[in-house]
């Protein structure tokens, strides 16, 4: 049996700062298969897009991955040299950002972007390089791709750049795409049309995905599996429905409980009290504990990653076991 | 034009309207640069660009109600926003306050009118002066126009504060030292403090992570209570939207596509654009769905469709609605919306 698409293992990216160590990824494990979504959820500084630049070996200093393996195909991109990774980045392994802007040279056309990645990985002419790059704008729902190839970014709208990012990324048909929030900063119906491709996309060429957002709606109708991250920490895991369904740590239930569409119009909405902690100074022991409506004494020792169904895991040592109404 | 209002739900009825807009439209025009100055010149067709912002917009919004405005980017809704702010002035329409035109209004009525009206922004981030100190952000404009006086000043701010979910204990800071959520707490209590009936809330909970949108989203719903506030709900989020409003008047490229009570609109759809908002709508309930996605990009304002705006990514559109603009039309008691196939039906 071939090992799956990817797999992280107690992965820990910290930020060495000025002010102090910041572990923004701490002891973070999960798995992709071929062709299967993964929803990382979390709120902002949860840890979830730097967990995404530490598999593309894009962390900047003062950060560095400091522990675990990230295994690709059984490889270890971890202790792969940048020579290396740079044949997988972009080829094998592929990004999307929030921001297409940022995939993007402003200055440079479409169609000089597009060869120039087809060329850095394949050998192949020009022509045959121009002809991917218009059969990709294509497979993306971009119309006349031909002459959309002499356009500039700018002369695009923010759904059509997005398209175009993701058209470069899926240049080589990567094994694994790792997308950062690529629907937030999009309309409602124009973010229908990207989770469409995308679900296409892993049916059709069996590319692994991880699909990093803060919005457990988008991820309800498109992941296989959700892992959501909290203060650096995968706080529970496991397929989508039973995590949406029965939610084992306590954050889960209050996430899924804030959500408008989940309560009685009018009623307040079930709120989580406080606000996210600083990654600089975490208390020891769980970091939700201090919102948390069960913490009690026991919750100051860090709380064991547990498996406590089949396939589903939380950080939590006293989680709702009965199904609770959220 | 008021005639054709629809009658608003039985217990806001007898409430009169706090705002109510006649036919206003606001254009905004490219000015011509240089080169394009010499061209026309020259007897070359140049012309300035206008964008139809909002175009032909009736509406009323009763005392103690709340409107959401629903639409996506470049629809017009924070224009309309501001106009009914009185930030804005019209292009062509009015803006009525109480039943008096707002910028007819005298210089003492029209601060009243500002006063009494306020706005809740988007970006916590940007509209806070990040050199006061939280004190004076909220304190100022109540001690300007004479609402509390000197000596009273540091209680007034302690209760607006803490009426906003803030430890008055913070005012000292500035905003810098606070967190989104926090931020928009202050936003808050600044609009607060100046007794407003009406608040407008631009996106006000947009840049705010899910667990604290919920706590705004609550504070909102506490404070229409305690002061018996009027609000203006302004946001792309249909969740949200369902959530808080009575009314919602849904826009597409400047027009107002369907308007009716929240309920209706959530359960009986009536404009095409409206059901495919609500088909593409990410539920947390739908479980591995097939996303299919509204056919199109959204037309530019610029060079907006003839006929009904909507037409070209339509999968109802027929040769009239390439031609004539539809109508906003009663379709049910208080639900009104534009569309031609409600006259073939």
């Amino acid at each position: 049996m071939s090992p799956p698409t990817l797999q992280v293992r107690n992965l820990k990216t910290h930020f060495f700062t000025r002010a102090g160590v910041v572990r923004a990824v701490d002891d973070v494990s999960f798995t992709v298969e071929s062709g299967k979504v993964l929803g990382l959820v979390g709120e902002s500084g949860s840890g979830k897009s730097v967990t995404g630049f530490s598999i593309l070996g894009l962390v900047d200093p003062p950060g560095r991955v400091t522990g675990g393996s990230i295994l690709f195909k059984g490889q270890d991109l971890a202790t792969l040299s940048e020579a290396a990774m740079r044949r997988l980045r972009g080829n094998r392994i592929a990004m999307i950002f929030q921001d297409p802007m940022m995939t993007l040279n402003p200055v440079l056309r479409i169609d000089t972007q597009m060869i120039e990645t087809v060329l850095a990985h394949a050998k192949v002419s020009r022509e045959e390089a121009r002809q991917r790059a218009r059969d990709a704008l294509g497979q993306v729902g971009i119309p006349s791709p031909e002459e959309r190839l002499h356009a500039y970014p700018h002369q695009f709208s923010g759904g059509m750049r997005q398209r175009v990012a993701i058209a470069i990324a899926l240049l080589h048909k990567p094994d694994l795409i790792v997308a950062d929030e690529p629907t937030t900063a999009l309309d409602v119906t124009i973010q229908g049309q990207i989770l469409a491709e995308a679900q296409k996309l892993c049916a059709e060429s069996g590319t692994a995905l991880i699909w990093i957002t803060h919005d457990l709606s988008v991820v309800a109708g498109l992941a296989d599996d959700i892992a959501v991250m909290y203060a650096g920490k995968v706080v529970e895991q496991g397929p989508v429905v039973d995590v949406l369904d029965a939610p084992l740590h306590p954050y889960t239930v209050g996430l899924i409980g804030s959500v408008p569409s989940r309560n009685h119009r009018g009623e307040p909405l079930r709120q989580i009290p406080g606000m996210t902690p600083s990654l600089l100074n975490l208390p020891a022991g769980c970091a939700f504990r201090a919102r948390c409506p069960r913490a009690e004494a026991r919750c100051a020792e860090p709380p064991p990653f547990a498996e406590y169904r089949p396939g589903r895991f939380a950080r939590c040592i006293h989680p709702y076991q009965e199904a609770v109404a959220a | 034009m008021s005639e054709t209002l629809a009658p608003p739900p039985p217990a806001l009825q007898e409430a009169p309207p706090i705002i109510e807009l006649r036919g206003v439209s606001r254009r905004f025009a490219t000015s011509l640069d240089f080169a394009a100055k010499l061209a026309r010149r020259l007897g070359l067709p140049v012309r300035e660009e206008v964008v139809h912002a909002v175009d032909g917009v009736d509406l009323s919004i009763r005392k103690g109600e709340v409107v959401g405005l629903v639409g996506e980017s470049g629809c017009g809704k924070s224009t309309l926003g501001r106009m009914v702010a009185g930030i804005l002035p019209p292009s062509a329409g009015s803006v009525l306050w109480w039943g008096r035109d707002l910028h007819g209004l005298s210089g003492a009525e029209a601060r009243q009118a500002k006063l009494r009206t306020q706005m809740i922004f988007q970006d916590p981030y940007a509209s806070l002066n990040p050199r006061l100190k939280v004190a004076e952000i909220v304190g100022e404009a109540p001690q300007y126009h004479g609402l509390v006086r000197r000596g009273g000043l540091d209680a007034y701010v302690d209760e607006q504060l803490r009426r906003a979910g803030l430890d008055p204990t913070l005012k000292r800071r500035y905003p810098h030292q606070f967190s989104g959520g926090q931020r928009q707490r202050i936003g808050i209590a600044r609009a607060l403090a100046v007794q407003p009936d009406f608040l407008i809330c631009d996106e006000a909970v947009a840049a705010l992570d899910v667990s604290i949108q919920a706590q705004i989203l609550n504070l909102f719903m506490k404070l229409r209570r305690e002061l018996d506030l009027t609000y203006l709900f302004i946001s792309h989020d249909l969740g949200v939207v369902e959530h808080l409003s009575d009314r919602v008047v849904i826009m597409y490229l400047g027009r107002v596509v369907e308007e009716a009570p929240a309920e209706e609109v959530f359960q009986r759809p009536n404009h095409p654009y409206t059901r495919a908002l609500l088909a593409e709508v990410p539920r947390i309930e739908a479980r591995k769905r097939a996303f299919s996605g509204v056919k199109g990009e959204i037309p530019s304002p610029l060079n907006p469709p003839p006929g009904c705006h909507f037409h070209p990514r339509c999968p109802h559109a027929f040769e009239r609605c390439r031609i004539e603009r539809p109508a906003l039309r009663e379709v049910a008691p208080g639900h009104r919306s534009a569309c031609h196939l409600n006259d073939a039906a």
